[in-house]
C-alpha cells in the first residue's frame, strides 16, 4: 500500500469520486493542499476573487449539471467567507462539498492566527459537517461527504482539515462502503398509500398537481407529465420546479406564490385534492395557511419526512424519492377529464393575459424590465440556461422566460442570495460548457460579486450578462412604494458604468434602453462566442405583478393596473 | 404538553452540539436532555422531555432523524416505559430536625447521603413526578441548592422496531 500525505489523499479522493473541477481560493491552512493539486492535472481549479464565488460557482455546476459541486478555501476569513453560499446551498437542497483548511491540530482551540471556529459555525447551514483531525480519518470523511451531499434530500457537506493532517502521511485506502448506521434506505413504496392517493384522482373534480425543486433533484419529469396527462390534472410550479414541468403545456398553470399567476393561485383555493410533490409549501408559496386551499384533500409526497406536515396538514403522506413514487402511481390512476374545471381555469388564464404586460401600451423610447427578459426568450428561442439573481428581474425571469426542460433556470429561491447569479454562471458554465448560459441580474445584485468579471475572463468563458439596471434595488423599493407610503430609505443606488466595468475586464458590453434595440443586441452577443454585457437602462418604478403581500390570504393579490396609454407607464 | 424522545446516537465529537443547535434553531423547547453511555461501545444514549405545544413531537422526530450521527429516535412517550430522575437536595435542617426529615424522606425512598451544620443532601430517585413530590414537601424548610439529572427512560418488555418516518407522518394531524 502506498504511503501518501493528507494533501494527496484528499485529491485522490476527489478524483475516485469523479471530479474534475473545483473552486477555490488558497491560503495558509490549506496550502500543503494546494501544492499536491500541481500532480493532478485531472482536476481543474477555478481561481475565484471571493470565497463566496466559489461557493456559488460549486453550486451552480451542481445546479447546472446535477452532480455533486465542489468548492475549496482556507481556514478563518476564507472558510467564513463561503457561509453565504453553503446557506444558499442548504436552503435549495443542493448537492455540494465544502473543503477548508484549519490550523494545526495542536493549535485548536487557542485563537490562532486565521482560525476560526468553522465547523462550529456550519452546523445549522449544512446537511453535515465533520472536522478532521487525524490523517487516517480523511478518505472516510471524503468518501462520506459525497455520500450524503447527494443520497435523500441532497444540501452541503463540509470538510475542515486540519493543516498537519494535509502533511501527514498514512497508507491510503479508499473505503469501499460508508459507515452511516443513521441513513436508512428509502422503503419500498407503500402500496396502501399509493392505492389511496389513486382513488382520491379517481374521485377529485378540481384536482391541481403542486410541483416543486423535487421534481428536478429526483428527475421526475417525464412521470409527472405521464401523470399529469393520464389524469387531466393541471400543474402549477414552485420558483424552484420551473422547469421541471414546460411552461407551454396545456395543463401548465405556471409559477404559484406570491408573484405567480393570479389563475394558479385561484386554482389552489379553489382545488378539492392537492397533490404537492417535491414541494415544502413555502411561506412564499402558501400566503396565509390559515386561509390556505381551505376546500381540498392533500397528499404531499417528498423524500424529506420533516417537512410534511411542517406548514401545511396533509391527509396522505408518502415520503420516498418522488420518481420512484410516480412511476408506481401512473399504472393506477384511470384516465380522466375534468371540463368544468379546465374551463374555469382557462377562464382565468385569459383574465391573466388580458392585463400581461405584454399588452401594456408602451413607446419605443422607454424600456420595461418585463420586455427585455421576454425579448431575450424569444432571441434564445427559450433554450439558454438562464441564471438569476434575486430581487425584480428573478420574478420577471420567473414570469416572462417559459422554461421547458430542467436545470434551465438556477436561482437563489430559499435564500434569497443577491449577487448569487454571476459565480453560479460560472459553475454552470464549467459544468455544460456547450449550453448557452446567461446571466440576469440588478444592478444591485450584480455588484456584489461583479470581481468573479475577472474569474470568467481568466477561465475564458463565454457567458452573457444581461444587467437589469434601474437605478434602484428595484424589490426592496416596491414594498416601500406597497407598504411603506413609498419612502425609499437606502434603496436608490448609484452604479458604476457598467460598460466600462465590462470593458476593463476585456468584456464586450452594450447599452440598451429602447425595446427595438432589445432583441438586435441579444442576437450580436450570441453570434460573438466572446462574453458580453449588455447594461439594460429599464424604467426605474415598475414593480412586479400580481402580488400576494407577505402573509396575506393567497387569493388576495395585488393586480396589475390595467393603463390605457404609454404616460402612464411610471418613468 | 410533554414528551419523552429516547436517541441513539454515534458518539462523536459534536453530537451533542448538533442536537441542541436543531432544537435552537427550530425552536423547539426542552424541558430537560440527558446523554450518556449505553450497552453498546460507541453508541451514546439520550432522553429528550421537550415540550410540544407549539412544535408537534412528530416534526422534532423527524428532524433528528435527519441528524447524521444519529441512528433512532422513538417517542416513548404512549410507550410502557420505566423513567428515573435523580436528584441531590440541600435543605436545611437543625440536629433537633434530623429524624423529621428523615421519616419524611423515606415515603419518598429519599435517603440522607450527607450531614453538616445547619443542613443535609438528600438523594432521591424516581419518576419525574415522585422527585417533584419530594422536593414540594422539602420547599417549605427551605433549599440551599439542588441539582436534577433529567430524566432517563427505557421501554419495558421487548422492544418494539422503530417506527418508519411514514408511520409517525400518518399518526399526527395539525
Amino acid at each position: 500500500m502506498k504511503k501518501m500525505t493528507g494533501a494527496q489523499i484528499l485529491w485522490e479522493s476527489l478524483v475516485r469520486e469523479g471530479v474534475t473541477t473545483v473552486f477555490g481560493y488558497p491560503g495558509g491552512a490549506i496550502l500543503p493542499a494546494y501544492d499536491a493539486i500541481l500532480e493532478y492535472p485531472q482536476i481543474h481549479h477555478v481561481l475565484v476573487r471571493h470565497e463566496q464565488g466559489a461557493a456559488h460557482m460549486a453550486d451552480g455546476y451542481a445546479r447546472a449539471s446535477g452532480k455533486v459541486g465542489v468548492a475549496v478555501a482556507t481556514s478563518g476569513p476564507g472558510a467564513t467567507n463561503l457561509v453565504t453560499g453553503i446557506a444558499t446551498a442548504m436552503m435549495d437542497s443542493i448537492p455540494t462539498v465544502f473543503i477548508t483548511g484549519q490550523v494545526g491540530s495542536k493549535l485548536l482551540g487557542s485563537d490562532a492566527f486565521q482560525e476560526s471556529d468553522i465547523t462550529g459555525v456550519t452546523v445549522p447551514v449544512t446537511k453535515h459537517n465533520v472536522l478532521v483531525t487525524d490523517v487516517r480519518d480523511l478518505a472516510r470523511a471524503i468518501k462520506e461527504a459525497f455520500y450524503i451531499a447527494r443520497s435523500g434530500r441532497p444540501g452541503p457537506v463540509h470538510v475542515d482539515i486540519c493543516k498537519d493532517v494535509q502533511q501527514a502521511k498514512t497508507d491510503f485506502e479508499w473505503p469501499d462502503n460508508v459507515f452511516l448506521p443513521g441513513r436508512k434506505a428509502p422503503a419500498p413504496v407503500n402500496a396502501a398509500k399509493l392505492k389511496a392517493i389513486a382513488d382520491m384522482i379517481a374521485e377529485a373534480e378540481r384536482p391541481l398537481i403542486l410541483a416543486g425543486h423535487g421534481v428536478i433533484e429526483s428527475g421526475a419529469s417525464a412521470a409527472l407529465m405521464a401523470l399529469a396527462e393520464k389524469t387531466g390534472t393541471p400543474v402549477a410550479l414552485t420558483l424552484l420546479g420551473l422547469g421541471g414541468f414546460p411552461r407551454s403545456h396545456p395543463l401548465c398553470l405556471g409559477m404559484m406564490g406570491m408573484h405567480g399567476e393570479a389563475f394558479a393561485n385561484k386554482a389552489i383555493q379553489e382545488a378539492d385534492l392537492l397533490l404537492a410533490f417535491g414541494m415544502r409549501f413555502d411561506d412564499r408559496v402558501t400566503g396565509n395557511l390559515k386561509t390556505y386551499a381551505p376546500k381540498s384533500r392533500k397528499v404531499h409526497v417528498d423524500i424529506d419526512g420533516s417537512e410534511v406536515g411542517k406548514n401545511v396538514a396533509v391527509d396522505v403522506a408518502i415520503i420516498n424519492d418522488l420518481r420512484v413514487v410516480l412511476e408506481a402511481l401512473v399504472p393506477l390512476v384511470a384516465d380522466r377529464k375534468h371540463e368544468a374545471w379546465d374551463e374555469e381555469i382557462a377562464k382565468g388564464r385569459s383574465d391573466t393575459h388580458s392585463r400581461d404586460i405584454q399588452h401594456e401600451p408602451h413607446d419605443d423610447t422607454r424600456l420595461l424590465a418585463p420586455h427585455v427578459i421576454n425579448d431575450i426568450w424569444r432571441a434564445t428561442s427559450g433554450g439558454a440556461v438562464i441564471v438569476s439573481d434575486v430581487g425584480q428581474h428573478q420574478m420577471f425571469e420567473a414570469q416572462y422566460y417559459p422554461h421547458e426542460k430542467p436545470r434551465t433556470l438556477l436561482t437563489s429561491g430559499g435564500l434569497g442570495t443577491m449577487g448569487f447569479a454571476l459565480p453560479a454562471a460560472i459553475g454552470a458554465k464549467m459544468a455544460c460548457p456547450d449550453k448557452e448560459v446567461w446571466v440576469i441580474a440588478g444592478d444591485g445584485g450584480f455588484q456584489m460579486t461583479q470581481a468573479e468579471l475577472s474569474t470568467l475572463q481568466q477561465e475564458k468563458l463565454d457567458i452573457k450578462i444581461a444587467v437589469i439596471n434601474n437605478g434602484f434595488l428595484g424589490m426592496v423599493r416596491q414594498w416601500q412604494e406597497f407598504f411603506y407610503d413609498k419612502r425609499y430609505a437606502a434603496t436608490p443606488i448609484l452604479s458604476p458604468d457598467f460598460t466600462m466595468i465590462a470593458a476593463a475586464h476585456g468584456i464586450d458590453a452594450h447599452r440598451v434602453t429602447k425595446r427595438e434595440e432589445v432583441i438586435p443586441t441579444v442576437q450580436k452577443v450570441r453570434e460573438s462566442g466572446r462574453p458580453a454585457l449588455i447594461d439594460f437602462r429599464v424604467v426605474a418604478e415598475e414593480a412586479v405583478y400580481p402580488m400576494v403581500p407577505a402573509g396575506a390570504d393567497l387569493h388576495e393579490m395585488i393586480r396589475r393596473p390595467k393603463r390605457s396609454n404609454p404616460s402612464e407607464v411610471p418613468a | 404538553m410533554r414528551h419523552t424522545l429516547v436517541a441513539r446516537v454515534q458518539d462523536q465529537p459534536g453530537v451533542l452540539h448538533r442536537v441542541v443547535s436543531l432544537f435552537r434553531r427550530r425552536a423547539f423547547n426542552v424541558d430537560s436532555l440527558t446523554v450518556g453511555g449505553s450497552e453498546e461501545p460507541g453508541i451514546s444514549r439520550m432522553t429528550i422531555v421537550v415540550e410540544t405545544d407549539r412544535v408537534p413531537a412528530y416534526l422534532v422526530e423527524a428532524n433528528m432523524r435527519k441528524l447524521v450521527p444519529v441512528i433512532e429516535v422513538r417517542d416513548v412517550t404512549n410507550l410502557d416505559t420505566v423513567s428515573r430522575d435523580l436528584a441531590l437536595i440541600r435543605v436545611q435542617c437543625t440536629s433537633a430536625e434530623l429524624s423529621e426529615i428523615n421519616n419524611l424522606i423515606s415515603i419518598f425512598r429519599g435517603r440522607i447521603v450527607d450531614v453538616a451544620a445547619g443542613s443535609v443532601i438528600v438523594e432521591v430517585t424516581g419518576d419525574v413526578r415522585k422527585v417533584d413530590g419530594l422536593v414540594e414537601q422539602l420547599r417549605p424548610r427551605g433549599i440551599l441548592e439542588m441539582v436534577r439529572t433529567g430524566k432517563v427512560a427505557m421501554v419495558r418488555g421487548s422492544e418494539a422496531p422503530e417506527e418508519s418516518e411514514e408511520e409517525l407522518a400518518a399518526g399526527w394531524r395539525h
